[in-house]
Parts: structure tokens; C-alpha cells; sequence
């Protein structure tokens, strides 16, 4: 592996839903930072760059017999041509199409050892029409996919809607993707350093910024964004044995949901224990996303071993999953084990079982 | 003792190769170096992505991000063609002057003072002329098209699932040989009967992507890069590799064989380690002779001179040389 890794940010999102006005903004702005972008076609605005590339989107079926384990041949060939000449820019922007299915874009950075070994995946961005998502939910299984896979969501054009359909739109996010960083937006206007140099993929930071999975969840938190439309776990699944201290305007009783967000097919499973046998977690999670992989379209996770002093971090995207010790225990901090699977059709009692049943005894 | 002389340029070398018996490089800024011509460079693309040695050995050809097929002959760099916002992602020669080139899904011939178009489904990742006959090899996702340029008639398809990054001919012309990003090379029999599975030839346990293929002299051996060996496939007999095991060349337990290029008359391959040694190996009996300790980057381009005696390399990051084999 090269000692840098260029980044890559993945920019997603429907038609219409202002890609094209962030990037340009990206490139724009004053950031002493050069990118080079990869566009699917040049659109009718046009985008000022130097460095732009014209790719047609190549899915290739890896032939191990998967079907979900694609990759963008394009990006493949476009971003090692790219990387050939040292020092002409600072990252990578992809924009992908409307349409575009995520996972093959992510699974490039993780799957070709020649793209892996120069380029990293920084972030997914998922750009969100707040007036137009609850009609994309309904005809474009793509629009949630492209939330289940982002890192951060950016709830654009919010000038258009009233506060409420607003907040049913970010309630509708959050249950689709619990921890992905939401931020709103008009006409693209983002803080950029919330969109680059995320650091999203890389196992060392991992969750680590994320309030809703390394934190206890306690209403007093200052990062907690729960309304009165929260939808998240709350950690506790189905099992209610630990301390909760929902108050009485927690809503995360399924009945009540369905009124404050829009119907949506991907869900996720959230599950926390304390420390795992690691005899028993491998062979589990190895069989879960071979099994149950195709479902599965982001995993994220924080493993405590018994007798590792080290914190082990896993992530994938369908089949593909990758993990490695990150850094020791700190003595504040609990051992605790944590994992989020986002997918269609998962099983949830079957998750939590499984996983469970991997406790070190 | 072989000697090397060394250059350093800087940036990744594509190509490096001979013209008229001096060592020339092409790098992915465009330029053109001959260093035995002092200050002697040619600018040939904004962005250089792809170059290759007329089949004749006196000009080169590169393709660009810029969209331009050049032509660099006697220190001069003229157009060809050009694809206006077009990255020329591969470019190849073939007999008679022929060029060939592609940019996403779509190749072109230019031959005979005519150029012509070949549209597929699927983007165009590796091209070759057949040695004889106007005739080209169109590699793709899920196989092979194969065009007779001069006729309009629909393309042969050579199936074979997954991704085929590069394509070649054997000498004779009978195989057809691609590699495969699932680190892996494909052959297709073209002269003879077999139907189904008969015509395919697996050759298959790379741990990584075979990127660099050479044949040795009438097409006996062909020799691969992507393990760290250099793998060399018998293509003697009338079955081709089939059946039979590859010659393991140059093994090394620390580095990978990114190139390989045979010798011009005998069976001998130079090989390119990813740290940047270069060996030379004989097929026969696998005897090895270090011809460049590990250097800077990964070997990205090898050539042995007409005669067999040199040898030109280039690396990723830059470094380059001149070795004289026979010292």
C-alpha cells in the first residue's frame, strides 16, 4: 500500500437533487484543494474544471459466483489513469447518476487491488430533494438505497418545504439509515468540510464521530437529535435489560411511526452486547454476509473481543467486508460490542439471536 | 556483467522501447524522451494514457486525455485523430500501418488512409491486430469482438464471462489470449472445429491481475506477469496450455512479476519485479541473471532491443534505464 491514498467522494442522489450545484461549488470555492471529477455525462450546467472525465458507467460481475459482487469497471480503468501522474490534485469526486446503484461504485474502492492500493473511499454524500423524496420513496427503490449507503445525507432544497414536511423527511432518513450525519441545506450550500475528508471507510475513525453509536443514548445528550418522531433503537433492540431513560415523548413504538415517516423497505438492525468470543464471531459474521449479503447493503461495527485489549472495527458493503484492530480500550471506556446492518428483508430476531449466541461465556 | 545507465524522469513511464537502436520513453505527462539526444523531448499529449511501438519499430503512438491519437515519428509528434472530450483509454498497431484505438465503447481503425468505427455494448478495454489480414480484437465485458475492418459484416463474438482487460493475438495467429480482472487469462482456439468448451483454454491461480503478456519467439511461449513468478505457458503443442503446467520463472518470496517481455530470438524473458528489479530468465532451465537491483516503483514498461543485447525500463515512479546484457 502507498503510504497516501488519494480520497474519493461519491456523490449520489436523484435527478434533480442539486449534485451538479454542489459540485461546482466544490470546485469552486476557496479551499486551495484541486480535484478531479469523474461525471457519468456533462450535464447541461456546465462544470468548470480542469480535470473532468467523461466515464459510461461499466458494472462488471466479478465471477465468484455473486451476483452483488459488482464493480465499476470504468472507475476502475478512469481512476488508475488518473493516479498515474503525481501531485495534479487532491481527491477524486464522483458524481453518479440518478439512477445509479451505489454499492458497485463503494465496492470498487474495496474490491480492485490496483484501485485499492492508490485510491481510498473518503465518503458516500447523498443528496436528498426534501420536496420531491417522499415521491422518489415511491417510485425509486434507488432514492433509499442511495441513503442506506451514504455516510453523510444532505436534505437539500429545505426552503421549499414547511417545517414539518421537513422534519417527516429527516425522521424518514433516520430510520433508513440511523447513522448517517444529516445536515440541511438550500441551493447546495453546505459547509464543505463536512462533505470532504470525511474519512467515512477508514477503519481508524470509523463511527468514531458518531454520536448515535458511541454514546449511551440519553435524552440530556447535546448531539441527540431525537424529536418527537424518534425512530432509532435506542440501543436496546429487543432486549430492555439495561437502564433506558426514554421519556414520555419517546415514540419508538412501531404503531406510531408509520404516521411521522414515509413507507420505506430498508430498515436497520442495531445490536450491542459486551464482550464477544471470537471463535464464535467470525465464523458468524462470515456466514451472515455470505448468506444474507445480497440484503445487507451497509454494516458497521465496533467489536470488544474477550482478552483483546484492542478495539476491533468491521465494515462491508454486501459480501465485502473488511476489518482490523484500530486502537486499545481506553480505561473510560466500556467494552461493549456494537454493530448497525442497514438492508432490505433483514432478519432482525434471526440477527440478534445469532449474534447473541456469540457472547464470550 | 550486464551495465545499466539510468534516467530519471520523474513520472510514471508508460512505454519504454527502441526506435532506430535508441531508447525511447513515453511518460503520462505526454512527453517523449530520447535521451541519447540531448534535450531532445516531445511533447505528443496533454495527459498521455496509452502508447505503443509501430509493428515497423520506427514511430510511436499514444492516446491521450486530451482526445488525441498522435503519431511520433522522426522526433516529430503529428495527429492522427482526434475525440473531442474523449479520454483514448488503449491504442495498438498492426500491419501495413494500421492503428487502432479506443475511447469507452467505441474502437477505431485507421488504415489505409480511411478510418472506421466499431460501436459495442459494452466499453472497449484491450485491442490487437491478427498478424495477417486486416483484422481486430476488441476486448470487453464478457468476452471478444472480432472486426474485419475492411468488410462491414457483424463481429465475431468470442464468449467468456467477466471482464477482459486486455487481448492478444499468438504470432501464428491461431489463439487468442486475454487477461482478466479476475486475476485470471482466457484463450480461444480460432483455427480449428471444436465447438463449446473444446475451444476455450482456462489459465487460471494468478494472485493477482496477469496485466503483462509476451510471447516468445513463434509464439512457443507465452509469458505472464500478476504472481511472483513469471508464469510461462506452453503453447507448443496442438492443445495449447491445456492440460499441461506453466513454467514458474524468476520466483521471489518478497515481490511480484508486474512485466514481463521475451527475448526477440530466444526463449528468454526479461522480468520486472514490483520493487523495481529486472531479471532476464531462460525458459529452458529457469537460470537467472539480475540484470537492475530494486529501485524506486514497480516495473511499468520492459523492451529488449531487435538485436536481443539491450534492454529498456521504465517504473512508475520514473525511474528509468538502459541495460547492455551483454556488459
Amino acid at each position: 500500500m502507498s503510504e497516501a491514498r488519494t480520497p474519493v467522494t461519491v456523490l449520489t442522489g436523484y435527478l434533480g437533487s442539486g449534485k451538479t450545484t454542489l459540485l461546482n461549488r466544490i470546485l469552486s470555492e476557496d479551499h486551495g484543494k484541486k480535484y478531479a471529477v469523474i461525471v457519468n455525462e456533462f450535464g447541461e450546467i456546465g462544470i468548470d474544471n480542469d480535470l473532468i472525465v467523461e466515464s459510461d458507467e461499466e458494472i462488471y460481475e466479478m465471477n465468484n459466483g455473486c451476483v452483488c459482487c459488482t464493480v465499476r469497471g470504468d472507475l476502475v480503468r478512469v481512476v488508475q489513469g488518473l493516479l498515474k501522474r503525481k501531485g495534479r490534485f487532491d481527491g477524486i469526486l464522483v458524481e453518479t447518476t440518478g439512477l445509479a446503484d451505489p454499492a458497485p461504485v463503494a465496492q470498487t474502492f474495496f474490491m480492485d487491488d490496483d484501485v485499492r492500493a492508490k485510491a481510498q473511499l473518503d465518503a458516500v454524500v447523498g443528496l436528498v430533494d426534501a420536496k420531491h423524496f417522499p415521491l422518489r420513496l415511491k417510485d425509486a427503490p434507488e432514492a433509499e438505497d442511495q441513503i442506506a449507503f451514504a455516510d453523510v445525507v444532505i436534505l437539500n432544497k429545505v426552503d421549499l418545504v414547511s417545517a414539518e414536511e421537513l422534519e417527516k423527511v429527516r425522521a424518514t432518513v433516520r430510520k433508513i439509515n440511523p447513522h448517517a450525519v444529516i445536515h440541511t441545506a438550500e441551493r447546495s450550500q453546505i459547509a464543505l468540510a463536512e462533505v470532504l475528508d470525511r474519512g467515512s471507510f477508514d477503519l481508524d475513525r470509523i463511527l468514531e464521530d458518531d454520536p448515535h453509536f458511541l454514546h449511551n443514548h440519553e435524552h440530556g445528550h447535546p448531539d441527540h437529535e431525537c424529536g418527537p418522531s424518534c425512530d432509532h433503537d435506542h440501543g436496546h433492540g429487543h432486549s430492555h435489560d439495561h437502564t433506558h431513560k426514554c421519556g414520555p415523548d419517546c415514540d419508538h413504538d412501531d404503531h406510531k411511526l408509520d404516521a411521522s415517516t414515509h413507507d420505506t423497505t430498508v430498515k436497520s438492525v442495531s445490536l450491542r452486547a459486551g464482550e464477544m468470543n471470537h471463535d464464535l464471531f467470525f465464523p458468524w459474521i462470515n456466514k451472515l454476509t455470505q448468506m444474507d449479503g445480497p440484503d445487507i447493503l451497509r454494516l458497521k461495527g465496533i467489536v470488544a473481543f474477550a482478552g483483546d485489549d484492542d478495539r476491533f472495527v468491521v465494515q462491508g458493503v454486501h459480501m465485502i467486508m473488511e476489518g482490523d484492530h484500530q486502537r486499545p480500550w481506553r480505561a473510560d471506556e466500556k467494552r461493549e460490542t456494537r454493530m448497525v446492518f442497514i438492508g432490505r428483508n433483514l432478519d432482525r430476531e434471526k440477527i440478534e439471536r445469532t449474534f447473541n449466541a456469540c457472547v464470550a461465556a | 556483467m550486464p551495465t545499466v545507465a539510468p534516467y530519471d524522469f520523474d513520472e510514471h513511464v508508460e512505454l519504454a522501447t527502441f526506435i532506430d537502436n535508441q531508447p525511447v520513453f513515453a511518460l503520462v505527462d505526454g512527453t517523449i524522451q530520447f535521451p541519447l539526444s540531448p534535450n531532445k523531448v516531445v511533447q505528443a499529449n496533454d495527459g498521455l494514457l496509452c502508447a505503443t511501438l509501430t509493428q515497423d519499430g520506427a514511430s510511436i503512438l499514444t492516446g491521450g486525455e486530451d482526445g488525441r491519437v498522435m503519431r511520433v515519428v522522426d522526433g516529430t509528434a503529428e495527429l492522427v485523430s482526434e475525440q473531442k472530450n474523449k479520454w483514448i483509454d488503449v491504442i495498438t498497431s498492426g500491419p501495413n500501418g494500421a492503428i487502432g484505438f479506443a475511447s469507452g465503447r467505441t474502437a477505431w481503425v485507421v488504415a489505409n488512409g480511411e478510418t472506421k468505427q466499431f460501436d459495442h455494448e459494452r466499453a472497449v478495454e484491450g485491442l490487437a491486430f491478427a498478424p495477417k489480414g486486416l483484422r481486430l480484437a476488441c476486448g470487453r465485458y464478457n468476452g471478444v469482438s472480432l472486426h474485419w475492418v475492411a468488410t462491414s459484416g457483424s463481429p465475431v463474438d468470442l464468449h467468456w464471462d467477466g471482464a477482459h482487460t486486455k487481448v492478444m493475438y499468438s504470432p501464428d495467429g491461431k489463439y487468442v489470449v486475454t487477461s482478466m480482472a479476475e486475476n485470471a487469462l482466457h484463450g480461444w482456439r480460432l483455427d480449428d472445429k471444436r465447438t463449446g468448451d473444446g475451444k476455450h483454454m482456462r489459465m487460471t491461480g494468478y494472485p493477482a491481475k496477469p496485466k503483462s503478456l509476451s510471447w516468445s519467439p513463434k509464439g512457443k511461449w507465452l509469458a505472464s506477469s500478476g504472481a511472483q513468478a513469471a508464469i510461462c505457458w506452453p503453447f507448443s503443442g496442438k492443445d495449447g496450455p491445456m492440460g499441461k503446467a506453466p513454467k514458474e520463472l524468476g520466483t521471489r518470496g518478497d515481490s511480484m512479476v508486474v512485466c514481463v517481455a521475451c527475448h526477440p530470438s530466444e526463449d528468454v524473458v526479461a522480468v520486472g519485479y514490483a520493487d523495481g528489479m529486472v531479471m532476464a530468465v531462460k525458459i529452458d532451465d529457469g537460470g537467472e541473471a539480475l540484470l537492475r537491483r530494486a529501485g524506486k516503483g514497480a516495473i511499468s514498461s520492459l523492451a529488449w532491443d531487435p538485436d536481443g543485447t539491450r534492454i529498456v525500463f521504465g517504473s512508475e515512479e520514473g525511474e528509468a534505464g538502459l541495460i547492455d546484457v551483454t556488459g
